[in-house]
């Protein structure tokens, strides 16, 4: 076996596939079961942009916080949120994560330092700027970390946000996720600055470009500005460049790409294939290895899905339940 | 000519009718026109419904997408209402209102009395209220008691095509700021709608239904279930009178008081919660104004206290029904309905 030329040993590496392979599999399964009418509400898919959340959870531990988006179930699946109650949840079941309250738009799981996908955007920035101050305050080396899209980076809360953190020296690392688009508009046009670097030096903190289809990238980015923050050294912003492979939202026709432009990017810019190609060829991971991945993976999502759809509807009396912790 | 058109194409021919009459009307908002920037189509969107599809072919310019910072273009859209234009600015789900509300409450609606009379702000926030989509807590909410709350905002709701072209004529040519709530699970509904412009006043209620028996009030959505109680309890013999408030503010408090004294029982139904809403303002004012013509008391038909939940089995409950509605009237014709409570 060659020599691991990678900045994590191989267990980490398949650890960090199979979590990839399984927010992809979630998304593509919720792709095909949202299509059948099975699925109620609105689903953003994540499928493409697995390497962001991948590489960057891979630094974190239950006591760091993140904050997400509308599209949430990566950032879940990769901070450790249980696909069981993942899939209950979406499909509005008691067993979900939420017990069926919130939806595929608002997955949390407080015990994993997952503070909610959120259906406002910009939402998530104020929320773990509030998270990383706790853990300065505990002085636990907590690190607090909100995704926003290209879109949402457009919004006060965010911007004023960026402004908070570096007042304070907040361990935040605001992560930008750059899919080019927000719904239909393009990110080129929406951002009126050229790249997100001068947005964060004009906050006052560092800002890092990377390709957000390259685990490595992200890995290694991310290492490092987390790792400053923790130690004290204040927030910083990461821009991941990434694609993503399906319409804003379940239902939408896309036609704002240009032709020829999904075909393309999924040939090419696929982060799964990336990764599997480059561990494959560097020798350190066997083809037949990720496919067993492959393999348990597809097992899981069927499992949820089995399970998600035999689980118990809510019923009326918690309708009125956990408004108030007491009243 | 009148045909049968949808909610959704009503809004649409409204916007465009006013655009053609008035070169001053200019629509903005997010994706309204959409693929802005982008190498597909135009019009790649019109709206995440559609419902301002085709207006960009005949407009052009004068719809403009805006990035995502309701703050900025909501709030420039005041400002340029301030100056002599009047815009049009979708919010998408009325529910992000929490991002912006400050260029609507604090500046918008003050403007007028602020600066002693002086100032004119004829601009419209339309977007989508209300539950039933499956779109969870912070994507389905019925707010109109916020707004009905504050001085200096006009708020509207139809329950259906035809009113939802007239009134938001009107409030386009209104010289005051105007919340326009459109109540998602509305858009696909169709009735009969002249093709031709036409403004319906505000603070005119629509009298649906005539009956001496009982009194419902609502708005929105609840209007269809609310007719639907009344004809299963016609059935029985008892005849509702149904009004359709279509205007939140101003309020028609007279066509609602009128119908009070002759029928003596009222039954208010809001989709919002039920503290502080429009059904609790409804029963204060008839309270005060019409107790000596009240046979029972007031019965109220809401939303639960509690935000609104995603799974279809409860978000089912949360939405007032049609049997919740003929409950309540129910209550206010049975022997104890003078000192029943709400469940
Ligand atoms: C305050 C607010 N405004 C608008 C929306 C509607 N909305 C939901 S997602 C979205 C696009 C977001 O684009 P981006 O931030 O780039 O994230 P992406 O969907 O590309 O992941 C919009 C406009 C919202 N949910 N909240
Ligand atoms: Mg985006």
């Amino acid at each position: 076996m060659a020599q691991n030329p990678f900045p994590l040993g191989k267990d980490e590496l398949l650890k960090a596939y199979r979590t990839m392979r399984t927010i992809r599999e979630f998304e593509e399964r919720l792709h095909v079961d949202f299509a059948k009418g099975d699925i109620p509400g609105f689903v953003h898919l994540y499928a493409g942009e697995e390497a962001c959340a991948t590489g960057i959870m891979m630094h974190l531990n239950d006591n760091d916080r993140i904050a997400s988006t509308h599209r949430g179930h990566g950032h879940c699946i990769a901070k450790g949120v249980d696909v069981h109650a993942m899939m209950a949840e979406i499909y509005g079941r008691s067993t979900g994560a939420c017990r069926g309250k919130g939806g595929s738009m608002h997955i949390a799981d407080l015990s994993k330092g997952m503070m909610g996908a959120n259906g406002i955007l910009g939402a998530g920035a104020p929320l773990i700027c509030g998270a990383a101050l706790a853990a300065k305050v505990r002085g636990d080396r907590g690190v607090g970390i909100t995704f926003v899209g290209d879109g949402a980076s457009n919004q006060g809360t965010f911007l004023e946000s960026l402004n908070l953190a570096a007042v304070w020296n907040l361990p935040v690392v605001f992560v930008v996720e750059n899919n080019g688009y927000a719904e239909s508009t393009a990110m080129e046009w929406a951002v009126s600055c050229d790249s997100y670097v001068d947005r964060a030096t004009g906050f006052g903190m560092p800002g890092v470009t990377v390709d957000g289809t390259d685990f490595f990238a992200v890995y290694e980015a991310a290492g490092e500005i987390i790792r400053r923050a923790r130690d004290g050294g204040g927030p910083a912003l990461l821009e991941c460049n990434m694609v993503r492979f399906y319409g804003h939202f379940e239902g939408d026709a896309q036609t704002y790409r240009a032709k020829g432009e999904l075909e393309a990017i999924r040939a090419t810019r696929d982060c799964l294939t990336i990764l599997s190609e480059r561990v494959i060829e560097a020798g350190v991971i066997g083809r037949d290895e990720l496919q067993t991945i492959d393999r348990e993976v597809n097992a899981l999502i069927e499992d949820a899905v089995r399970a998600a759809k035999a689980a118990p509807l809510p019923v009326a009396e918690d309708l009125l339940r956990d408004v108030y912790v007491s009243y | 000519m009148s045909r049968k058109i949808s909610m959704k194409q009503a809004i649409n021919e409204a916007l465009d009718l006013e655009m053609r009459r008035d070169p001053t009307v200019i629509v903005m908002g997010e994706d309204i026109v959409g693929g802005t920037g982008a190498q597909g189509e135009d019009d790649a969107w019109g709206g995440v419904l559609g419902v301002t599809k085709g207006l960009y072919a005949k407009h052009g310019n004068r719809l403009m997408d805006t990035p995502l910072s309701e703050s900025a273009y909501i709030g420039a859209a005041v400002g340029a209402a301030a100056c002599g234009l009047r815009p049009v600015a979708e919010l998408m789900f009325l529910d992000f209102m929490g991002v912006c509300f400050d260029q609507i409450f604090n500046q918008a609606a003050k403007f007028r009395y602020m600066f002693g009379g002086k100032a004119e702000t004829p601009v419209v926030i339309r977007g989508m209220v209300g539950a039933g989509f499956r779109a969870a807590a912070q994507h389905s909410q019925m707010l109109t008691p916020l707004f009905t709350h504050i001085p200096g905002l006009k708020v509207v709701c139809p329950s259906n095509a035809y009113d939802a072209k007239g009134l938001l004529i009107q409030s386009i040519r209104d010289n005051d700021p105007v919340i326009f709530c459109e109540h998602k699970n509305l858009y696909g509904l169709e009735c009969e709608v002249p093709a031709e412009s036409y403004a319906i006043p505000f603070g005119e209620a629509n009298v649906l239904r005539d009956g001496d028996d009982v009194t419902i009030v609502s708005y929105g959505l609840t209007v269809h279930r609310a007719m639907e109680a009344a004809t299963a309890l016609a059935k029985d013999g008892t005849e509702a009178e149904v009004i359709d408030l279509r205007t939140l503010s101003p309020i028609d408090w007279d066509t609602i008081v009128e119908s009070v004294e002759r029928t003596g029982r009222l039954v208010v139904v809001d989709e919002a919660h039920p503290r502080c809403n429009l059904a609790t303002d409804i029963a204060a004012f008839v309270g005060q104004n019409a107790f000596g013509a009240l046979k029972a008391g007031i019965q109220m038909v809401t939303a639960p206290h509690t935000p609104v939940p995603f799974a279809p089995s409860l978000e089912d409950l949360y939405v007032p029904s049609a049997d919740s509605i003929a409950s309540a009237v129910k209550r206010t014709l049975s022997p104890k309905g003078a000192r029943s409570i709400a469940a």
